[in-house]
C-alpha cells in the first residue's frame, strides 16, 4: 500500500506492507537510523518519535497509521546551521547520555514531557518519561538536562515546524 | 591547570544527539549490501529429546533462501566448555540435534530477504520435542537426580573450596546462620545484541557485531569456527550498553558468519527484545548461605559464605563468578576467620554470566548482610558494628585470608563520611519517633561499606595497548584496545593525550574496536579500562612528546633535555627562549609523527565506598520508596568528574533494580516468565530518587593516572545498602530478612509472617 507523510519538513511516499511498523518505516525505508527499537513490547520507548505534535513510540503504529501525518525524528531538531535544540543541548551540558541507545527517543519523550508542562518538578519529570527506559544513566543526568532544558523557555518543549532537515 | 579533573562534556554526543550512534542494525556499509536476515528458531522447551526438526514448509515461505539445522552443521565442532575446571563434557553444539537444555537453545535458523519474512517462516518450522525433567533451581542441580549432560556424570560445573569445618564457630558467643538469595538478573543493554559478517573475494571475513571487546570476540570466533585469526576482521560499531553481558563473542555471532559463508551472501542478525531476555546471558544466579559468629560487644570472630552458583544450561562466565565471590568474601573488615566454599552448577535456564559487578557484588551483599542480622541479633547499631571490625586505615599492600592483596584502603573514613553526609543521627531520631507513634509508612535506613577488585588480570594481562599520532593538520589519533559502549572514552582518552601535548580535545579522534588496526586489545569490562586503557595513552602520549623532543632537537640544534613541551601551541620550546620552537604538527609533516605503546599495570586495584539509602516502606501494602541514596566510592584520582558521576548513577541505579525490583523468574518445568519488558521489571525513573554523591579520592600507586575502577562501584555499594534499609524499615514488626527482590509482596508477607509468629 502507498503511505504519505511529511518527516522533519521532507515529503515522503512510499509503497509498503500493509504491517510495516512506522519505526521500520522510518529506518529501513526513509532510512533515518537515530530512531532505535529496544523491545516488542511499546515498554522502552527508544523508538520515541513526535507525532502532530505528540510523542508516540513508532513500534506501537503501523506507517499506514501515520498517513498524512507530521513525524518529527531526533534528526530534525537541529536548526539548518546545526544549532542544537534546546533539549539536545541540556543533554550534552548534563551528560543525560552514555551509550545512546534510548537517546533519541528519550529526547523526544523529554520535549513531550515539557509540551504538556514547561515547568515540571523533579517527579513530574520522572513520571513523564516512565514509558522510556535508559539502563546508563539512572536517569538522574537525563532529569536534570530536562530541568535545564525547561529554563530556556518554550522552545524546549516544541520541534522545528515545517522545517527542511537534509539528509 | 591540567584539563585532567575537569568537567569536559562529551565529544561524542553531537552526533549521538543530532544523527544518532551507528549500532550493528543502523549499519551502511556496502560490505553488507544484500545481506540476508538470519532468525533463529530456539528450543520452547527447557529440557527434552528433540524427536524431528522439519524445515520443509518454512523452506517454501515467502523470500526464504535457506534454513540451516543440525544436519547441516557437521563441519563445526561443538562449543568446548572453554574453562579448564568444567568437564568437557558440558560443551554446546551450534544447533540441539539431540537434547535441547534451555528454553532459548538455536534448533534452526531460516536467511530471508527481508527480515519480517524471517519471523513468518520460522513459525513455519515444526519442532517436535519429548520432554524431560527439567533443572530449575541450584537444589535440584545439586540432587543430581536429571543430569544435563550424562556423559559428565554431574550436574557440578566446578566446585571450590572444602565445606565449612564443623569447629568453625567454636568460642562465638553468638552465631547467626541465613540462607540468602542473589536472584538472577537479566543485563538488559537497550541495544540487544546483534552482528553482520561478509566474506570477502580475499577470502577473510568481516564480522560486525555488538561486544565489549572486539579482539576477544575475535579471538573466540575463530577459534570456534576453525579459522586463521588472520582471516577475521572484527569491526565494532558504537554499541548500545553491554554491562558484562556483551564480553566475548556469543555463539550467534560465530554463526553468521558461518551462515555468510555457507549462503555465499551477506548475512544480518539482529534480536528483539523476547530473544533477548531468553538468548543473553544473564547474571547473579546465587544461592548463598551466610554465616556470621562474634562476641555481643560486636566483635566478629568468624565468617563463612557458602555460595551455589547458578550456571545455567552451558558453561559461559558462571563457572568463574564465583571465585571472585570467594575471593571477595573478607570484604573491608578485619574478621580473624573467613571461610568461603562455592558450586557451579548448570541448570536448564539461560546461561549465567557477567554482569556489572560480575561476582564481586554478590560478595558485599553476602558480607553486608551478614553484619545486619548479625547487628539486629547483638541489639546494636549497624555502624557501630562496621566502625568495631572494619580494616584500619592502610596505605601500604595489606593480604586478605583468601589472598586479595588490597593496594589501599580508608574503610572507616569512608562510612563516616557518608554517614555525615547523610545525617544519620537525625535519621535514626526519625526512625524513632515514626517507630513509638506506629506510622503506616516507616523509615528504612541500610547502609554498606565496600570494596571490590578492578582491573584484575582476566587471562589477556593486566595492561592496554594504545598508539598515538599527530598529524600535520594539527589533530591527533588515538588508538585503543578498550571498547566503549557509554562510558565516554573518546572524551577521557583525548583529554589524557592532550594533557601531555596540547592538542585540544576535540581535534583528537579515538579509535576502538577494529581488530586490523588494532590487533591487541583487552576491550571494556571488570572497570579496567582507565587505569589501564587510559594509563596506555598516558603512556602513549608522553612516549610521543620524547618522541618529538628527539626530533625538534635535530631540527632546532638544542639538546633535547633542554626542550619543553609547550601546551599552548601544541609544540616544544627551548627552555629559556621563548618563541624559539617547533609544533608537533610541523614535526609530522617530514615523517609520521607515531607512538605505539603497552602500558602494564602493577596490579589490580580495589577501590572503596560506603553507601547509606533512606528507604519509606508501607507496611500496610509493603510498597518500597527509595527516599535517598548517599554514597562516597572511592576511585582514586577523577579525569573527568562528570563521566564518573555517570557511571556512579547508572551503577546505584542497578544495584537499587536488583535489590527491589528485578528478577528473572522460571516456572517449575523452566518456562521463563520474564521474557519480555512487560513481564521482566526494568528500573524506570519513577523508581528512583535523584542521589546524593560525595567525593573521596585516595590515589593508587598501581597507574601514573593514579585511577581505580567506577563502573561497577555504584551497583556493589547500592545493592546491599538498599537491601538492608528495607528490612531496617521493618526489623522492629519482628522481621529479619527478606531476599531480593524486596517486592511489596514479599514485603508485606515478610510483615505478615512476623506478626503470626509474634517474635516482636
Amino acid at each position: 500500500m502507498q503511505v504519505s507523510m511529511t518527516v522533519n519538513g521532507q515529503q515522503h511516499s512510499d509503497e509498503v506492507e500493509p504491517r510495516l511498523l512506522l519505526a521500520h518505516y522510518l529506518r529501513d525505508v526513509v532510512g533515518l537510523k537515530a530512531t532505535n527499537i529496544g523491545c516488542d513490547t511499546t515498554s522502552c520507548g527508544a523508538c520515541t518519535v513526535i507525532v502532530d505534535g505528540l510523542s508516540v513510540k513508532s513500534c506501537t503504529l503501523l506507517a499506514a497509521q501515520a498517513e498524512g501525518a507530521e513525524v518529527t525524528t531526533l534528526e530534525g531538531l537541529a536548526g539548518p546551521d546545526g544549532e542544537l535544540h534546546p533539549m539536545q543541548k541540556a543533554f550534552r551540558e548534563e551528560h543525560g547520555l552514555q551509550c545512546g541507545f534510548c537517546t533519541p527517543g528519550m529526547v523526544m519523550a523529554a520535549i513531550g514531557v515539557l509540551a504538556d508542562n514547561p515547568d515540571p518538578s523533579d517527579r513530574e519529570v520522572r513520571e513523564g518519561l516512565e514509558g522510556n527506559l535508559c539502563r546508563c544513566t539512572g536517569y538522574h543526568n537525563i532529569v536534570r538536562a530536562v530541568q535545564s532544558a525547561a529554563k530556556a523557555g518554550p522552545a524546549a518543549g516544541q520541534v522545528p515546524q515545517g522545517q527542511e532537515v537534509a539528509r | 591547570m591540567s584539563i585532567l579533573g575537569t568537567r569536559v562534556v562529551r565529544t561524542e554526543d553531537p552526533l549521538f544527539l543530532t544523527r544518532g550512534a551507528t549500532y550493528t542494525d543502523d549499519l551502511v556499509d556496502d560490505r553488507l549490501t544484500g545481506a540476508l536476515h538470519a532468525t533463529f528458531i530456539r528450543s520452547q522447551v527447557a529440557h527434552g529429546r528433540v524427536l524431528s526438526v522439519d524445515t520443509s514448509a518454512a523452506r517454501e515461505a515467502p523470500g526464504v533462501v535457506a534454513v540451516y539445522s543440525a544436519e547441516d552443521c557437521t563441519d563445526l565442532d561443538p562449543i568446548p566448555a572453554g574453562l579448564p575446571m568444567v568437564p568437557a563434557a558440558m560443551s554446546r553444539p551450534w544447533f540441539a540435534s539431540e537434547t535441547v537444555r534451555f528454553v532459548g537453545d538455536i534448533i534452526a535458523v531460516v536467511l530471508t530477504e527481508e527480515r519480517y519474512q524471517g519471523e513468518d517462516a520460522a513459525e513455519m518450522v515444526s519442532v517436535d520435542i519429548d520432554t524431560l525433567p527439567a533443572v530449575v533451581t541450584t537444589a535440584d542441580a545439586l540432587k543430581d537426580e536429571t543430569l544435563l549432560f550424562p556423559e559428565a556424570g554431574t550436574n557440578v560445573m566446578a566446585a571450590f573450596g572444602e565445606p565449612e569445618p564443623a569447629d568453625f564457630f567454636a568460642g562465638c558467643e553468638v552465631v547467626v546462620r541465613q540462607a540468602v538469595v542473589n536472584q538472577r538478573v537479566a543485563p538488559v543493554p537497550l541495544e540487544t545484541r546483534a552482528a553482520a559478517a561478509a566474506w570477502g573475494e580475499d577470502g577473510r571475513v568481516t564480522i560486525f557485531c555488538s561486544n565489549q571487546g572486539a579482539q576477544q570476540a575475535k579471538a573466540q570466533i575463530a577459534g570456534w569456527l576453525g579459522l586463521d585469526p588472520a582471516l577475521v576482521h572484527l569491526v565494532t560499531p558504537d554499541v548500545g550498553g553491554g554491562f558484562g553481558a556483551k564480553i566475548g563473542a556469543d555463539p550467534e555471532f560465530a554463526m553468521v558468519a558461518w551462515l555468510a559463508q555457507k549462503a555465499g551472501r551477506p548475512v544480518k542478525w539482529v534480536e528483539n527484545r523476547s530473544e533477548n531476555l531468553v538468548g543473553m546471558l544473564h547474571g547473579r544466579g546465587q544461592d548463598q548461605v551466610v554465616a556470621i559468629g562474634g562476641s555481643r560487644d560486636g566483635t566478629v570472630e568468624a565468617y563463612s559464605l557458602l555460595v551455589d552458583q547458578d550456571c545455567g544450561a552451558y558453561p559461559r562466565f558462571g563457572p568463574v563468578l564465583p571465585t571472585l565471590t570467594m575471593l571477595m568474601a573478607p570484604a573491608v573488615y578485619a574478621f580473624p576467620k573467613v571461610h568461603a566454599q562455592a558450586r557451579a552448577l548448570a541448570t536448564n535456564t539461560t546461561s549465567i554470566g557477567a554482569y556489572r559487578g560480575a561476582g564481586r557484588p554478590e560478595a558485599t551483599a553476602a558480607v553486608e548482610r551478614a553484619l545486619d542480622l548479625f547487628a539486629a541479633e547483638i541489639g546494636m547499631d549497624p555502624a557501630e558494628v562496621r566502625r568495631k571490625n572494619l580494616l584500619p586505615d592502610f596505605h601500604e599492600p595489606h593480604t586478605t585470608a583468601m589472598g586479595a592483596v588490597y593496594d589501599s584502603g580508608e574503610y572507616v573514613a569512608a562510612l563516616d563520611k557518608v554517614l555525615d553526609a547523610a545525617g544519620y543521627q537525625e535519621l535514626r531520631a526519625e526512625q524513632a519517633r515514626r517507630r513509638e507513634n506506629g506510622d503506616v509508612k516507616q523509615l528504612g535506613i541500610g547502609m554498606s561499606v565496600y570494596v571490590e577488585i578492578t582491573g584484575a588480570d582476566t587471562g589477556l594481562g593486566a595492561g592496554e595497548s594504545a598508539e598515538m599520532e599527530v598529524h600535520p593538520d594539527g589533530t591527533a589519533t588515538v588508538l585503543t584496545g578498550t571498547s566503549p559502549h557509554g562510558q565516554g572514552h573518546a572524551t577521557a582518552w583525548a583529554m589524557i593525550a592532550s594533557e601531555q601535548t596540547g592538542i585540544p580535545v576535540d581535534k583528537i579522534t579515538v579509535i576502538h574496536g577494529d581488530t586490523d588496526r588494532i590487533p591487541r586489545g583487552g576491550g571494556t569490562m571488570g572497570s579496567r579500562s582507565l587505569q589501564q586503557g587510559g594509563a596506555a595513552v598516558h603512556q602513549a602520549a608522553t612516549e610521543l612528546v620524547e618522541l618529538a623532543k628527539q626530533r625538534a632537537a635535530e631540527q632546532l640544534e638544542a639538546d633535547p633535555a633542554d626542550l619543553e613541551i609547550d601546551l599552548s601551541s601544541a609544540g616544544l620550546s627551548v627552555r629559556g627562549t621563548p618563541g624559539a620552537g617547533i609544533t608537533l604538527a610541523q614535526l609530522a609533516e617530514k615523517e609520521p609523527l607515531l607512538v605505539q605503546t603497552r602500558f602494564e599495570a602493577g596490579g589490580p586495584t580495589f577501590p572503596f565506598g560506603a553507601h547509606l539509602v533512606v528507604v519509606e516502606v508501607d507496611t500496610e501494602s509493603g510498597k518500597t520508596e527509595v527516599q535517598r541514596v548517599v554514597t562516597v566510592d572511592d576511585a582514586g584520582t577523577i579525569v573527568n568528574p562528570l563521566l564518573a558521576e555517570g557511571q556512579r548513577h547508572g551503577g546505584i541505579a542497578q544495584g537499587v533494580a536488583q535489590a527491589l525490583l528485578e528478577e528473572v523468574l522460571y516456572d517449575a518445568d523452566g518456562n521463563p516468565q520474564t521474557s519480555t519488558l512487560a513481564d521482566y521489571p526494568f528500573v524506570s525513573a519513577t523508581e528512583l530518587p535523584s542521589f546524593e554523591l560525595v567525593d573521596m579520592a585516595t590515589p593508587t600507586p598501581m597507574n601514573p593516572l593514579g585511577a581505580k575502577g567506577i563502573g561497577e562501584a555504584g551497583t556493589i555499594g547500592s545493592t546491599p545498602a538498599v537491601h538492608n534499609a528495607v528490612i531496617d524499615a521493618v526489623a522492629h514488626l519482628g522481621v529479619r530478612h527478606i531476599d531480593m527482590p524486596t517486592t511489596p509482596m514479599k514485603v508485606w508477607r515478610a510483615i505478615q509472617q512476623a506478626q503470626q509468629e509474634g517474635t516482636h
